[in-house]
C-alpha cells in the first residue's frame, strides 16, 4: 500500500494466478476457408457469376455434342432472337421481382398493347407512331392499374396481377375480336410495328433491330439500377420495406412507378412481338408470364425481393435458350426438352439458396 | 343447420323456377375448349344462329385455357342442373371427360361431341367432327403430286400442336405422312417413323411464335429443308416468318390444315401451298338442330357411314390444283372460311 502512484504495482501473491489467465476480451473466430467456401463467398458477391457460368458450360456442352451446326455464329445469334421478347418482358419482370413482388400480367399486357397499336394502325389507318405512342400508353395504363391496386389497397402482387391478366387478356380478345391482322397487311400499311424485325448480318451472325433493342434496354436498366438512387431505393424497398420506409424512401411511390415501368416496358416488348412473328395475334404471349419468371429465377434473382440483377436475367433467358435450341439441335424430344427446363429451374433455385447461406 | 337448410330449400326452389321458366324453350349447352381461339368462336356464332332458327335456348361455356378439364366439367354439372335438353362439347380431356358426359346422359341429356371425339367415341350420343385424318392426307396428296419427281429427295420438317400428342394432333400429322406415302409405324404415335426424308418434329402450341421458332431450330438441323407440314394456319404463318428471314421462303412448300379467313388469304398470298378446310360453324349449328329433333321426340343422330362419327366435311383450298384432285381456289375460300 505504499507505492499508490506507480503505474503498476507489485502484484501480490494470489493474483499471480491472473498472468496464466485469458487475457483477450472477445475477437472472431477466423477458420481457414476451403476453397468451396471461398467459391461460395465469390459468388455471394457476384449474383451474376453463376448464370454466366451455367451459361458458358451449357454452350460448351452443346458445343461439344451437337458440334459446329450448334457453335456456328449463325446459330448462336438465332438464339439471340429467339430469347429477345422473354429478354424484354423479363426486364420488367426483374424490376417487380426486386421489390418482392410478381407480375402475372406481364404476357397479357404484351400481347393487349399489341393488338392496340396493330388495331390502330391496320384496320383503323391511323399513322404508326401515332399507334406506337398510343400502345405505350395503354401499357404505361395497364401499370397504372397494377401499381395503384398495389399501393392504395395494399393488395398482395400475386393477387393483383392474377386478376389483372384476366382483365387483360379479355379486353385483348373482345377489341381484337379473336382476330389475327396478318403479318402482309402489317407489312404493307405500317411496316413500322414491324421495324425491330428487320435483320442485320455482322459476321455470318444475324441480329434484329430487335435483339438490339434488347441489349439496349438492359443497359439502360442496368445504369437506372446500378448508379441511381431510384436503382438502390428499389432494392432497399424490395429486402426490408420498413427499414426502407424509415430511412426516409416514399416506399409507395416507388412501388407505384416500377409497376408502370413494367407496362411501358410490356408494350415495348409488344412492339418488338410483332417484329418477331410479323402478324398481330390476340393468342400470342401466352407463355410469356411463366417463360420472364423462369429467365429472372434462372438469372439468379430472389422471389423473396432485394435480391437480383437485370444481367442475370439477361443470361438466364439465354440458358434457356440455349438449352431448348441445343436439345432439339440433339434430336431429343420436345418432351423431354420441358424436363430439362424444369430441372434447369429448379436447380437454379437450389443452387442460389446455397450461395446464400454464406450470410447466415 | 337449419338455416343452411332452409337455404338449401331456396337454392332449389330458385333452380326449380328458373327451369320452369324455361321449360317452353329447350336448353343447348355448349361447351368449347377455350373461347380465346377463333376457332371456337366461329362455332359459337354457329350455335348462336342455329339457336335462334331452331327457337332453342343456348348457354355457352369454355375451358380458361387448352387442356382445362375441370371447367368443363363444371359446365356440364350447371347444364345438368338447369334441366338442359342436349350439350354439344369439344373435349379439353377426351378421356377424363367422360364421367361428367355419363352423368348427363344418364339424366336424359343427349351429349353431341363436336370437333374433337370423346375416348371411346361412343362415350358420346354423336360426335360431329372434321375427318382430321383425310384432311391430313389431302395435303399429304396434294404435296407429293405438287413437288413430283422432286417427292423422293424431299426434306419435310413437321409442326406438330403440342407434347400431349392429342387425337386431332396425331390425326393430322400422320394423315399428311401417309397422303405423302411414307410409311407410319404407329399411326396413333407421331415421330416414330423411320423414313429418312423426315428432318424432325417440333411443337408450336398452334401459334405464331412456336411456329417460328419450330421452323428456325428445325432448319437449323438440316437448312435444305423443302417441305413443311403445320398443324394450323397460325403455326404455318410463324413458319414463313422463319423461312422468310433467311431468304428460303420463295422455294420451301407449306401446307397446314384449318380454313381460318387469315389462313385463306395466305394461301392467296402463296404463303401456304394448301391448306385443308373445316367447317365449326356447321358443326354447331348441326349438333343444335339434332337436339331440337332429339327433344321434340326424334332420334339420335346417326354417324357417317363407315366412321364413328358425323363427318362435317373438309375441302382442299389451293390456288394450284393438280391433277385430279378436287379443291376450291381461294377466292371460293374466302366466301365461306370456317363456314
Amino acid at each position: 500500500m505504499t507505492d499508490i502512484g506507480s503505474s503498476r504495482p507489485a502484484a501480490q501473491a494470489f493474483e499471480l494466478v491472473l498472468d496464466k489467465g485469458e487475457s483477450r476480451v472477445a475477437e472472431f473466430e477466423v477458420r481457414a476457408r476451403s476453397p468451396l467456401q471461398k467459391l461460395q463467398h465469390f459468388l455471394h458477391a457476384n449474383p451474376t457469376a453463376v448464370p454466366a457460368i451455367v451459361l458458358l458450360l451449357s454452350v460448351a456442352a452443346f458445343g461439344f455434342t451437337v458440334g459446329p451446326r450448334f457453335l456456328s455464329m449463325f446459330n448462336l445469334s438465332l438464339i439471340i432472337q429467339q430469347v429477345t421478347i422473354i429478354g424484354v418482358i423479363g426486364a420488367a419482370q426483374t424490376l417487380i421481382v426486386i421489390t418482392a413482388g410478381i407480375d402475372l400480367s406481364v404476357g397479357a399486357i404484351m400481347v393487349l398493347c399489341s393488338v392496340i397499336m396493330g388495331k390502330l394502325a391496320v384496320t383503323i389507318g391511323l399513322p404508326a407512331p401515332i399507334a406506337l405512342v398510343v400502345g405505350v400508353a395503354a401499357g404505361a395504363g395497364c401499370g397504372v392499374l397494377n401499381g395503384t391496386l398495389v399501393t392504395r389497397l395494399k393488395l398482395p402482387p400475386f393477387i393483383v396481377t392474377l386478376g389483372t391478366w384476366s382483365i387483360f387478356f379479355a379486353l385483348n380478345l373482345w377489341y381484337s375480336a379473336s382476330e389475327t391482322i396478318r403479318s402482309q397487311e402489317v407489312a404493307k400499311i405500317a411496316p413500322l410495328l414491324q421495324a425491330l424485325g428487320t435483320p442485320v448480318n455482322v459476321l455470318g451472325a444475324r441480329f434484329t433491330y430487335g435483339s438490339f433493342f434488347m441489349l439496349g434496354l438492359v443497359a439502360s436498366i442496368w445504369f437506372a439500377l446500378n448508379r441511381t438512387a431510384f436503382g438502390r431505393h428499389l432494392y432497399a424497398v424490395g429486402d426490408d420495406p420498413d427499414a426502407a420506409r424509415l430511412s426516409g424512401i416514399r416506399t409507395d411511390r416507388i412501388l407505384f412507378s416500377v409497376y408502370v415501368i413494367a407496362g411501358v416496358i410490356c408494350a415495348l416488348g409488344a412492339w418488338t412481338l410483332i417484329g418477331r412473328i410479323g402478324s398481330i395475334s390476340p393468342q400470342a404471349g401466352q407463355t410469356a408470364n411463366l417463360d420472364s419468371i423462369t429467365a429472372v429465377v434462372v438469372g439468379g434473382a430472389s422471389l423473396f425481393g432485394g435480391r437480383g440483377s437485370i444481367i442475370g436475367t439477361l443470361i438466364g433467358a439465354l440458358i434457356v435458350g440455349v438449352f431448348r435450341n441445343g436439345l432439339a439441335l440433339s434430336d431429343v424430344d420436345v418432351l423431354w426438352q420441358e424436363f430439362a427446363v424444369g430441372w434447369l429451374i429448379i436447380i437454379a433455385v437450389a443452387l442460389d439458396q446455397w450461395i446464400r447461406k454464406v450470410s447466415a | 343447420m337449419r338455416q343452411s337448410l332452409g337455404l338449401i330449400a331456396a337454392f332449389a326452389l330458385a333452380l326449380g323456377s328458373t327451369s320452369s321458366f324455361a321449360a317452353d324453350k329447350s336448353i343447348v349447352g355448349l361447351i368449347t375448349k377455350t373461347n380465346t381461339n377463333p376457332f371456337f368462336v366461329k362455332m359459337k356464332a354457329g350455335a348462336d344462329e342455329a339457336a335462334k332458327a331452331n327457337d332453342v335456348e343456348l348457354r355457352s361455356f369454355a375451358g380458361k385455357v387448352d387442356g382445362d378439364n375441370e371447367s368443363q366439367v363444371a359446365a356440364i354439372e350447371d347444364l345438368i342442373a338447369a334441366g338442359a335438353k342436349g350439350i354439344l362439347i369439344t373435349p379439353n380431356d377426351s378421356r377424363a371427360i367422360v364421367p361428367a358426359v355419363e352423368k348427363a346422359r344418364a339424366a336424359g341429356i343427349l351429349v353431341i361431341a363436336l370437333d374433337t371425339p370423346l375416348d371411346p367415341p361412343n362415350a358420346a350420343d354423336a360426335t360431329f367432327a372434321t375427318d382430321n385424318f383425310l384432311a391430313g392426307e389431302m395435303i399429304g396428296q396434294w404435296a407429293a403430286k405438287t413437288l413430283g419427281a422432286k417427292a423422293a429427295s424431299a426434306k419435310i420438317a413437321l409442326l406438330d400442336l403440342n407434347v400431349n400428342q392429342i387425337s386431332v394432333d396425331v390425326a393430322r400429322d400422320q394423315g399428311f405422312l401417309k397422303g405423302f406415302g411414307i410409311d407410319l409405324g404407329n399411326p396413333a404415335k407421331i415421330g416414330d417413323e423411320k423414313d429418312a426424308r423426315i428432318v424432325g418434329h417440333d411443337v408450336t402450341l398452334g401459334s405464331e411464335e412456336g411456329g417460328r421458332k419450330a421452323m428456325e431450330n428445325l432448319l437449323q438441323k438440316n437448312p435444305d429443308i423443302s417441305l413443311v407440314y403445320t398443324i394450323n394456319e397460325p403455326a404455318a404463318a410463324g413458319a414463313y416468318e422463319a423461312l422468310r428471314s433467311v431468304g428460303r421462303d420463295k422455294d420451301v412448300l407449306i401446307v397446314s390444315v384449318d380454313g381460318g379467313c387469315p389462313g385463306v388469304r395466305n394461301v392467296k398470298d402463296s404463303v401456304i401451298g394448301a391448306t385443308s378446310m373445316q367447317f365449326p360453324l356447321l358443326m354447331a349449328a348441326k349438333g343444335v338442330e339434332a337436339v331440337k329433333t332429339f327433344a321434340s321426340g326424334g332420334g339420335k343422330p346417326k354417324s357417317s357411314p363407315g366412321l364413328d362419327f358425323v363427318n362435317t366435311g373438309v375441302e382442299l383450298v389451293t390456288d394450284k390444283p393438280v391433277g385430279e384432285m378436287p379443291s376450291i381456289d381461294s377466292a371460293a375460300a374466302l366466301k365461306k372460311c370456317w363456314g
